[in-house]
């Protein structure tokens, strides 16, 4: 049957998601509140001439399979790099340079080097067995229904034919922290300052905080042309991802309204039979498909009056405040960074020295405030992507942490105080970097739930977590894209397999909605 | 003034405290035979439960209040918030007036039942057995609305029994004879307010009288000395189980558990288990619970609540409830004989689909005679309606004695 849907938000899951509705046969509305399409995952200019990702820059979780079916390439998706390095930046010049599983410095002893091999790849296994379940529609634990419990058979072979002692070793491992387990296997601090942020990009963990293991092995789950745990930069930043997607969604005959902000969700007796915008216009449907993070569907949209008060609890608990900021730098020529060859500039930079620095900078974040010394991983897109930056510039792009949702002293105060915190850290590397920047752009989770209406402004939209994962993600009762609103679907990155630029909660909705498997 | 005063640090050291009515009532207390109801002492029973009762049934009786936990609910969204909170229609609830209702969590188990008074547009006052702050925060996310935890902050007498109308009157409460039932109204009394609602737990005619705890005492005082010619009594809990078991009312943590204070989920009731599907309302908005209600409703309840006539005059305590085949059907959560209605009765919990009116079941009872235990098959019925429900309960003005 060809079901009217409409997609709030067009952000890429929601994208995904209408792309595979439309290839199903459905007649998909999508309705963006901005003017641009993909949320979060977005390229803007933010200096005259100067193009950036605006949140995520680096690609590592789009599933080659979506990139496929929807010809993604076909529609503009190219990369501007892939298999990108990671250089551990060092105060004394003495840096790491970290290429999968080898580490090419003197600096590192023997045992460590052995150790990394080791220990990339059994990661890199560990994060195969999370990487099976991303296509998946969560299973119900107590529903009786035979597809339910072939999924959880698959998850447990999954982990079971990792053979006696890996399955072990991936149980013990898979809930405790990226701390413990690199003091096991590494000596060098460098080294491990630069692995354990694997483990808490993006989200409010600090190294020594339980499920940062967790958190680097779902980072570690995607592949770039088959190789698995590859970073890459899409060529004209991540906004050009979500340009792909949304050329494939109208080529398969969804049509894309922006400006078109929804007020809330249409309910009539126990349903949700459409949308009503911010003007009051109402659009009819028989699947309304939220994009939106949990939070902003179920109070904001939907309200609590709607729901039961338990599920209401449940969803306003989930944890969505954001931790990470964005720091934008236009600089009028490349950057030198004492002790790194120029060709080296174009990989992903980190700034996290030691572990206890990185758990220091995230101790301030407990308690309302930011970093003194915040950790950064950072690329230079345009030493890849000419088109970023006018002739002969460059633009420096850094993920920078932490930065909490809110503030004791609050954003509007204390903005221009971290930037300048950021810009003394960054100078510790690069110390003739200030005199290069013309103009500059610190975008914080405030900033982030201000633009893309993502309450909290996470970058996963609800935190990256085993209690949140899987069945429990957002919540336990709405984690099968469907939600206990007939008629209303979820699609976003709050719900399973999360955040990151990857669409597999796009397309898994899409499943469920076409299959019907909710009705 | 409160009863109970949790700002005083050295709060804890007292379990139980005295009610604003305690120098009155231990005067009474002939038994000293004091029991703990939530945060308060309160008499089990004054002289003995025989008396106590009658006086209930046949003249008027006093039984204190004021440890039932009382919410206060305010603010502009209280009527949408009453309505997703409990079960029943709260727009059908004009002021005034009060109603009975449960309300359940996601999965449609009763968390408890109890009154809701509508005191004013907009302003309720919810009265259960259990403490339920935490769950009215809980339901309250989304909604503008105040809610607080009044019980210490006001003293409660139930005044039951066929003459209790005529003694208030005496009592100078001027037109309480066309108070109808569960309506509410207020008096000046004293020098404060007093108000009094036509409700109560003993399934006949009577009224419930709240009152700043200040006042307590001159409350108490007053009533008695206009109860003196219409047969004042107070009467203890022991007096009010066989009250309320005659009505048919039944008590949170005795004839259901609260859901949440189970451990194992499946030892909870849904409002239709418990007999009480004319309480649920599914044209109204959406109300906690409600899906899983409608389905249930689809698929079918698992218990079924009955009130049981049985054999003989040995009450079924605790009673296994066989089917003819001697097979087990369920189990007695309440019983009592009878005074009123000279019969052995029960409330009980049958496994569905026993507990169809006229149903013929067996009750076995366990029973001492001169420290020789026994055990009898008691043959008893399922019957329909309630053991005690006179017309001077629906009266109104009811009988002037």
């Amino acid at each position: 049957m060809t079901k009217r849907a409409v997609v709030i938000g067009a952000g890429h899951n929601g994208l995904t998601c209408a792309a595979y509705l439309a290839k199903a046969g459905h007649e998909v509305t999508v309705l963006e509140a901005g003017t641009e399409v993909g949320g979060a995952a977005a390229t803007h200019e933010f200096a005259p001439g100067f193009k950036v990702s605006t949140s995520a820059h680096l690609l590592y979780l789009l599933d080659a399979e979506i990139i496929r079916e929807l010809e993604l390439e076909e529609h503009g998706l190219a990369l501007a790099a892939e298999n990108l390095d990671t250089v551990a930046l060092d105060t004394g010049g003495r840096h790491l340079l970290i290429s999968g599983d080898h580490i090419n410095a003197e600096a590192v002893s023997r045992e460590d080097r052995e150790a990394m091999v080791r220990y990339r790849k059994r990661m890199l296994r560990f994060a195969k067995v999370i990487a099976g379940l991303h296509d998946q529609v969560p299973p119900r634990l107590a529903s009786g229904e035979r597809s339910d419990a072939w999924s959880l058979a698959r998850l447990a072979w999954a982990i079971r034919r990792l053979g006696r002692k890996e399955m072990r070793e991936f149980l013990r491992i898979a809930g405790i922290n990226i701390y413990d387990i690199l003091e096991e296997q590494f000596d060098n601090e460098l080294l491990k300052g630069a692995l354990s942020l694997d483990g808490v990009l993006g989200t409010h963990l600090g190294p020594r905080s339980n499920n940062s293991v967790f958190a680097a092995l779902h980072r570690m789950s995607g592949a770039i042309n088959g190789k698995p745990g590859a970073l890459a930069l899409p060529r004209g930043g991540m906004g050009a991802v979500s340009s792909a997607l949304a050329q494939a969604a109208k080529s398969l005959g969804v049509s894309i309204i922006f400006d078109a902000r929804v007020g809330q969700i249409d309910v009539s007796e126990g349903r949700a039979i459409g949308i009503i915008l911010a003007t009051g216009e109402t659009m009819p449907a028989d699947a309304v498909v939220s994009n939106a993070d949990p939070r902003t569907t179920f109070l904001d949209l939907l309200g609590a009056r709607h729901l039961d008060a338990g599920l209401t609890r449940k969803v306003s608990q989930v944890r969505q405040d954001g931790n990470a900021a964005k720091l934008h730098l236009a600089l009028d020529g490349l950057p030198e960074f004492p002790g790194l060859e120029r060709e080296r500039l174009g990989h992903r930079l980190v700034i996290a020295p030691d572990l206890d620095y990185v758990e220091r900078a995230f101790n301030s974040s407990k308690y309302g405030e930011h970093s003194a010394e915040p950790v950064m991983e950072i690329t230079l897109p345009t030493i890849h992507d000419a088109s970023l930056a006018p002739e002969g510039k460059h633009v420096l792009s850094a993920v920078v942490q932490y930065a909490p949702r809110h503030l004791n002293a609050g954003w509007e105060t204390a903005k221009a105080g971290f930037e300048e915190r950021c810009m003394n850290t960054l100078q510790r590397y690069a110390p003739n970097l200030r005199e290069q920047v013309t103009a500059s752009e610190l975008l914080t989770p405030a900033d982030f739930e201000a633009r893309f209406g993502n309450a909290g402004g996470h970058w996963h939209h609800a935190e990256l977590a085993l209690d949140r994962f899987l069945m429990l993600r957002p919540t336990a009762g709405t984690a099968q894209y469907a939600t206990p609103l007939d008629g209303l679907f979820l699609c976003g990155a709050g719900c399973h397999p999360g955040g990151g630029v990857m669409g597999h909660a796009g397309r898994n909705a899409a499943r469920v909605i076409s299959g019907g498997a909710s009705e | 003034m409160r009863t109970v005063d949790y700002s005083d640090r050295d709060h804890y050291k007292t379990q139980a405290f005295p009610t604003p009515f305690h120098e009155r009532t231990a005067a009474l207390n002939q038994q000293h035979c004091w029991g703990r109801w939530k945060d308060y002492i309160t008499a089990n029973s004054y002289y003995d439960t025989a008396t106590e009762y009658f006086a209930a049934r046949n003249a008027c009786s006093v039984f204190e209040l004021t440890p039932m936990t009382k919410h206060g609910i305010s603010g502009p969204d209280s009527l949408a918030f009453m309505n997703r909170l409990v079960t029943r229609d709260m727009a059908k609830l004009k002021p005034g007036r009060v109603g009975y209702s449960v309300w359940c969590n996601d999965e449609g188990r009763v968390i408890d039942d109890g009154t809701i008074f509508h005191l004013q547009e907009g302003v309720y006052r919810l009265c259960s057995q259990e403490p339920q702050i935490d769950w009215l925060m809980t339901s309250s996310i989304g909604f503008d609305v105040r809610i607080v935890d009044e019980t210490h902050d006001i003293a409660g007498l139930a005044f039951q029994g066929p003459t209790s109308c005529a003694a208030l009157k005496r009592m100078g409460l001027a037109g309480i004879e066309n108070l109808t039932p569960f309506g509410i109204q207020t008096f000046d009394f004293a020098g404060t307010r007093l108000t009094v609602s036509r409700t109560g737990y003993t399934g006949d005619l009577g009224y419930e009288l709240w009152i700043d705890p200040e006042y307590a005492l001159e409350l108490w005082d007053r009533l008695f000395e206009a109860g003196k010619l219409h047969g004042i009594r107070a009467i203890g809990s022991a007096a009010l189980e066989i009250l309320r078991i005659e009505a048919g009312f039944i008590l949170a943590g005795v004839d259901f558990l609260p859901a949440h204070q189970a451990v194992r989920p499946d030892r909870t009731r849904s409002p239709f288990e418990l007999g009480l599907g004319w309480l649920v309302h599914f044209d109204k908005p959406y109300f906690t619970g409600r899906q899983a209600l409608a389905r249930e409703k689809e698929a079918g309840s698992r218990y079924v609540f009955a009130r049981l006539d049985i054999e003989g005059n040995k009450p079924a305590h605790q009673s296994f409830i066989f089917d003819k085949n001697k097979r087990f059907a369920g189990t007695v959560t309440s019983a009592t004989w009878s005074p009123s209605a000279k019969a052995n009765i029960a409330l009980a919990s049958l496994e569905a689909p026993h507990g169809e009116p006229g149903e013929e079941l067996l009750a076995e009872i366990y029973y001492q005679r001169e420290l020789k235990w026994s055990r009898v098959m008691a043959p008893c019925r399922v019957v329909e309606g309630v053991s005690w429900d006179p017309p001077r309960k629906r009266q109104t003005p009811p009988a002037d004695f």
